[in-house]
């Protein structure tokens, strides 16, 4: 029997299947490290979200965002402080009406001019209860928020009619370069918030299709859109009438995108990528990558506190003695698990509030989150004590898994409870038996700041009923504490009120205060002056290439 | 013939629906809700979750959300992920990749393969089969993860001989389609090293050598042939595992492929992403098996296709 | 003349054994190859075959290893004397010392003491996989191929449907179905990944089991059994399994390391063993990271795991050899 008819059905096959593959994919637009000497390459990844300023609340899209728009104000990149950017003047009287006033010469990248409506139509846009975006509740505070929520029937379609105003009552365009904004009550870090995300001002070609916009969206600042090429990179080129103080010096940039982080980091130490603003543990164990990288690497302590929250008494009752909670922070060897897991890429927490935050406290939690085997087992010798397995959950879809062991040998060693790692399979799950009260023992918490205030460290996560209040903690004197802080009249004065009430969380340990993430990030000899913020992101206004 | 293949291109339908609902079904049942974890460790705003959850016809009985679904599907309408990105392109974009990586691992895996395999089966017990046992087990005993890595360091960064992740160029898959390949190499070759150590003990192979044939040729013509059935099937049913089962390889040299893209719509429960994505897997797995099938027949000519 | 058998083995069953234990797959075998050629006293296949094993040195190497990692896996107490719990984070990925033979882990825990504690989850998972998938594959494929039509094609779209479903999903969606939390005993999370493997990794054996009964169904013996009137069940299980076994046991043997490494996927994702379970496979996820710092804590788990498999699939080798009627 002749053999070629076999060989070719075989060889055919082989050849249609590669040749269908080339055809249709595989153009090289993934170069290495930019094709203009002066362009940088920084690690991206898969934005959860189309590029909408109002419904973009993680990194992937996030940092992108905030090279492309400007906001009212920018935060310092170094100490988080807010400076004026777009606004000319912030003022107000009674931190309950504020005038905004706009400078002159902000353009977005389609021409258009920056006004007062930009920012106005856009806040109004998000807050809309019919657009259901993810980040309306940051416009909570303003008056008339409520008003256009509208319902939803039980097809979650809006109701056409259902709210009752179009547009927040607090909003109030005075003239093209000035607006008012009126909050529903006091709040003296008002001005803080302004520099997030969600308030970017938006031009008019949003409104006509914003779908096609979250494709490739039009801002304000240091950089434009130019492509977005899903799962292979964003690129970013210097928008050369950008109005702010400080021009960039690169001519673009361009975010690679890896669902991997040691592919990215391979890429870097190969100099095929330019910039890593977060290097990953098999970089950091035992600091190797100080071998790899030399000096190429800055570490930065950011605003991301991690926390473990005890289940509401009402799901499960074994901690209602807070010195049962007092006694297993007290047995966590902090600095411990900080070098020989994190290899330094966290710092000890002893407080609740991120050292970032300015006006910060040291030692806000005090004897409390210092590691004290002794006093651990005497203060938990005065309790009653806690019956049966205690199981610390996490999800399992981070990094989790190494530390939550080593905190549950420290609980088991020192105390002598039972301490169990619970992994959850991934973080909607987790967080579903959290925010439905179904999960009992203790559980990882973490808190990503949206802007480095005292507040936002406090209030979402401590105050009676707040979103973020995971273990229902409630206490009245923190609540009047934190509500006289937001209105007292200097933001001196508010920042002292809200120190107080950090250190009464002390006494009731609503949460053990692990740490504070600290950012390694590395970049290649092909750039220099790298900068990484508060915020994680790189600051691209500062980076510079070498040749 | 044609009828046969007729009959098995018929009998794809009902395979293609019940898996596309079988996996439907299971993305659905998946505990927790989607739009849970989109506001990271907060609550989402109540709005935002039930826009999204009407959007992707969540709250819909399951039946009734399924044929939903495939009615787009049938009308070409692949649906958005939650990013609002097109399903349809990203599976134009992915699949020419992965089926790149995929056709070559095979290529490796069968040539590597068989060649180790007659090696071995004809030299059974001696240093040669032993040395082939040994290193084709060393190398499936090591996860994937550690060869991937490994050879991505030490081939990638340090010699530099490939590139060290995917830049879009056919020659950037080679070393990851290696990796790929030689977890399948053990299989292949322990296939072939099997079946044509059994077939060597057979009457016709004892009546060909009697007849004077070399034994190169024997093996090549005779024997060869009749043992290569599993591993073709074998071959036939790995390409849908590495079509889709690539995700630790696709993500350690950055590749954008299917298997990622699988993954990624599993953890965020994309019920739409995954089920597109494994429905286009599934007809390319039947058409190579169909293909399989009809090789049969082809190797071993007493097999009949009715 | 294409027959893969010899002609002895056209007669079927030419002299019964009377008596022999039935329901084993190598007894049902012995009977058929029967009174041999060799010896004028009729002896069982079995018999003949244990006579070779007892002298080939690859059956006792493979069989005296896998007594020791039996042993180990069931009374671990017998090899180390170190609590595998027993953990100080101050000695976290210390290299093998005189103290620490394997040296220690992330958590400062003796890589030696969870090494052999962690043979008994590893094992208990290869091994029942193994066997589950083996037994539902083959039943499976063997009713496909000999039956042919619309068994075939029944059986085969059904194989079809269940390959395509993506492994991880299949493992997510019944490990998140039955959860286990603190609490559930360590047999119960060790059935569930057992369960989460096999629902979705038969139809590799299926397939393979019907390629090669499609192939074996042809042959002489077989058609003259079906002419001397044999049931179906009978000549399924006595003709064709034996002489189509072989790639399934081969597969079989090699795909149980898989399984105990498919293990450590499932744990690095938090569905798969849980602690208190000590495994290979969670030991050799967490290893990932430290890949180059810390290669030891690799290379050990990594290497029990490797032995494991190699003695596995050398058994199998052994096994299959001896009882394979066409190789004598």
């Amino acid at each position: 029997m002749p053999v070629s008819p076999r060989r070719s059905v075989l060889l055919g096959t082989v050849a249609l299947a590669l040749a269908l593959g080339a055809c249709g994919g595989g153009d090289d637009s993934g170069d290495a490290a930019g094709e203009s000497d002066n362009v940088v390459t920084v690690r991206g990844c898969n934005p959860q979200a189309a590029f909408v300023p109002a419904n973009s609340n993680e990194v992937c899209s996030g940092d992108i965002l905030d090279q492309v728009f400007s906001f009212l104000v920018r935060y310092d990149p170094e100490n988080g402080q807010p400076s004026n950017e777009i606004a000319e003047e912030i003022t107000t009287d009674d931190n309950l009406t504020w005038t905004i006033r706009l400078e002159d010469g902000w353009t977005f990248h389609d021409g258009s001019p920056v006004t007062a409506s930009s920012f106005v139509d856009a806040w109004n846009w998000a807050a809309l209860g019919a657009n259901a975006t993810l980040n309306s509740y940051f416009f909570e505070p303003i008056q008339g928020y409520a008003e256009v929520q509208g319902e939803f029937d039980e097809e979650g379609n809006f109701i056409e009619g259902s709210a009752a105003a179009e547009t927040m009552s607090g909003l109030e365009v005075v003239d093209d370069r000035t607006f008012t904004v009126t909050l529903t009550q006091p709040e003296s870090q008002f001005r803080m918030r302004l520099g997030y995300t969600a308030f970017a001002p938006l031009p008019e070609s949003f409104y006509e299709d914003p779908e096609a916009f979250g494709q490739h969206p039009i801002g304000t600042g240091p950089f434009q859109f130019d492509s977005w090429e899903p799962n292979i990179d964003v690129r970013l080129s210097a928008y050369p009438d950008y109005n702010g103080e400080v021009k960039p010096n690169i001519d673009g940039a361009i975010y690679r995108i890896y669902e991997n982080d040691d592919a990215a980091y391979n890429d870097l130490q190969a100099d095929q990528l330019d910039i890593m603003p977060l290097l990953p543990t098999s970089a950091l164990a035992g600091d190797t990558y100080r071998i790899d990288l030399g000096d190429r690497f800055i570490e930065r302590p950011t605003g991301v506190f991690e926390t473990i929250t005890f289940a509401p008494s009402t799901v499960d009752d074994r901690f209602d003695d807070p010195r049962i909670r007092q006694a297993i922070s007290m047995s966590i060897d902090r600095p411990e698990i900080v070098e020989q897991i994190f290899s330094g890429a966290r710092t000890p927490a002893n407080g609740w509030v991120s050292p970032v935050v300015p006006g910060f406290q040291d030692g806000a939690c005090g004897d409390f989150c210092t590691y004290n085997e002794t006093a651990a087992q005497a203060l938990y010798a005065e309790t009653d004590g806690i019956e049966g397995p205690l199981a610390l959950s996490y999800n399992a879809d981070s990094d989790h898994k190494a530390w939550v062991d080593a905190v549950c040998i420290d609980i088991n060693t020192t105390l002598g409870i039972e301490c169990v790692p619970t992994p959850f399979v991934d973080l909607a799950t987790f967080r579903d038996q959290i925010t439905n009260r179904q999960m009992g023992g203790m559980f990882r918490t973490g808190w990503q700041m949206d802007y480095p205030s005292l507040e936002n460290f406090l209030v979402p996560i401590f105050a009676t009923g707040a979103s973020a209040n995971d273990g229902d903690y409630t206490n009245d004197d923190f609540d009047e504490l934190v509500s006289q802080a937001a209105a007292a009249s200097t933001a001196e004065e508010g920042a002292e009120l809200y120190l107080q009430a950090e250190r009464l969380l002390a006494a009731d340990m609503p949460a053990i205060p692990l740490w504070h993430r600290v950012n390694i990030a590395g970049y290649s000899s092909h750039v220099d002056n790298v900068r990484i913020t508060v915020f994680q992101t790189v600051d691209l206004l500062s980076v510079t290439t070498t040749d | 013939m044609g009828r046969y293949v007729v009959q098995r291109l018929g009998q794809m339908v009902p395979v293609v629906i019940g898996t596309t609902f079988l996996i439907y079904a299971l993305v659905w049942s998946l505990p927790g809700d989607p739009f849970a974890a989109k506001c990271g460790d907060r609550p989402c705003p109540q709005n935002y979750i039930d826009r999204m959850t009407a959007e992707y016809n969540l709250d819909d009985p399951l039946p009734l959300a399924y044929l939903q679904y495939m009615g787009n599907l049938l009308t070409g309408d692949f649906g958005q992920t939650f990013s609002g990105a097109s399903i349809a392109d990203e599976l134009l974009q992915r699949y020419p990749t992965t089926l790149q990586l995929t056709v070559l691992a095979i290529l490796v895996e069968v040539v590597i393969g068989v060649a180790a395999g007659v090696l071995a089966g004809t030299r059974r017990g001696g240093f040669l089969d032993n040395l082939v046992l040994v290193s084709t087990l060393v190398v499936v005993s090591i996860p994937v993860f550690v060869l991937g890595l490994l050879a991505q360091i030490t081939f990638g960064v340090r010699l530099g001989w490939f590139p060290v992740t995917s830049d879009g160029t056919l020659f950037s898959l080679v070393l990851p389609a290696i990796v790929l390949g030689s977890l399948s190499l053990a299989f292949v070759a322990r296939l072939v090293r099997a079946n044509l150590v059994e077939n060597l003990r057979t009457d016709y192979v004892r009546t060909a050598i009697a007849k004077g044939l070399t034994r190169q040729r024997v093996i090549g013509v005779h024997t060869l042939r009749n043992s290569l059935i599993p591993v073709v099937t074998f071959v036939g049913a790995d390409f849908g595992g590495l079509l889709g089962g690539a995700v630790v390889v696709e993500g350690i040299f950055n590749i954008p492929g299917v298997g990622n893209m699988i993954f990624r719509g599993i953890n965020a429960h994309e019920g739409a992403t995954v089920t597109a994505a494994v429905t286009v897997l599934v007809l390319v797995f039947l058409i190579v098996n169909l293909l399989v099938d009809l090789l049969y027949a082809v190797i071993d000519p007493r097999i009949r296709h009715a | 003349m294409h027959s893969p058998v010899a002609p002895d083995q056209i007669v079927p069953s030419a002299a019964h054994v009377p008596g022999r234990p039935p329901g084993r797959a190598g007894g049902q075998r012995g009977r058929r190859r029967g009174g041999g050629h060799r010896a004028a006293v009729p002896r069982s296949l079995a018999g003949d075959a244990w006579r070779d094993l007892r002298r080939s040195p690859v059956f006792l190497v493979s069989a005296a290893i896998i007594l020791v990692l039996v042993a180990m896996a069931a009374v671990p107490g017998l090899f180390t004397s170190a609590d595998p719990r027993a953990c100080d984070l101050a000695n976290s990925r210390l290299p093998p010392s005189g103290s620490a033979w394997f040296g220690y882990d992330l958590q400062g825990c003796d890589m030696y003491a969870r090494t052999v504690h962690g043979a008994r989850a590893s094992i208990l998972v290869g091994v029942l996989t193994t066997l589950g998938i083996a037994l539902v594959g083959s039943v499976v494929g063997m009713f496909a191929g000999y039956h042919g039509g619309r068994v075939d094609a029944l059986l085969s779209r059904l194989t079809d449907m269940f390959f395509a479903v993506p492994m991880l999903l299949g493992a997510i969606i019944v490990l998140a179905t039955f959860p286990s939390t603190v609490g559930t005993p360590a047999w119960q999370t060790i059935g569930k990944v057992v369960m989460a493997l096999g629902v979705l990794g038969w139809t590799t054996v299926a397939r393979l089991m019907r390629s090669t009964v499609i192939q074996v169904k042809q042959a002489d013996y077989v058609q003259a059994a079906r002419g001397l009137g044999a049931g179906t069940s009978r000549i399924l299980l006595r003709h064709i399994l034996p002489n189509a076994v072989a790639p399934v046991v081969v597969y079989s043997t090699i795909i149980l390391g898989v399984f105990v490494v498919l293990e450590a996927t499932l744990s690095f994702l938090g569905i798969g063993l849980q602690a208190p379970v000590i495994s290979w496979g969670i030991a050799i996820s967490e290893a990932r990271a430290y890949l180059r710092q810390s290669p030891h804590m690799l290379l050990f788990p990594g290497a029990f795991l490797s032995v494991t498999v190699l003695a596995f699939i050398m058994l199998g080798d052994a096994v299959r050899d001896a009882f394979d009627p066409r190789l004598r």
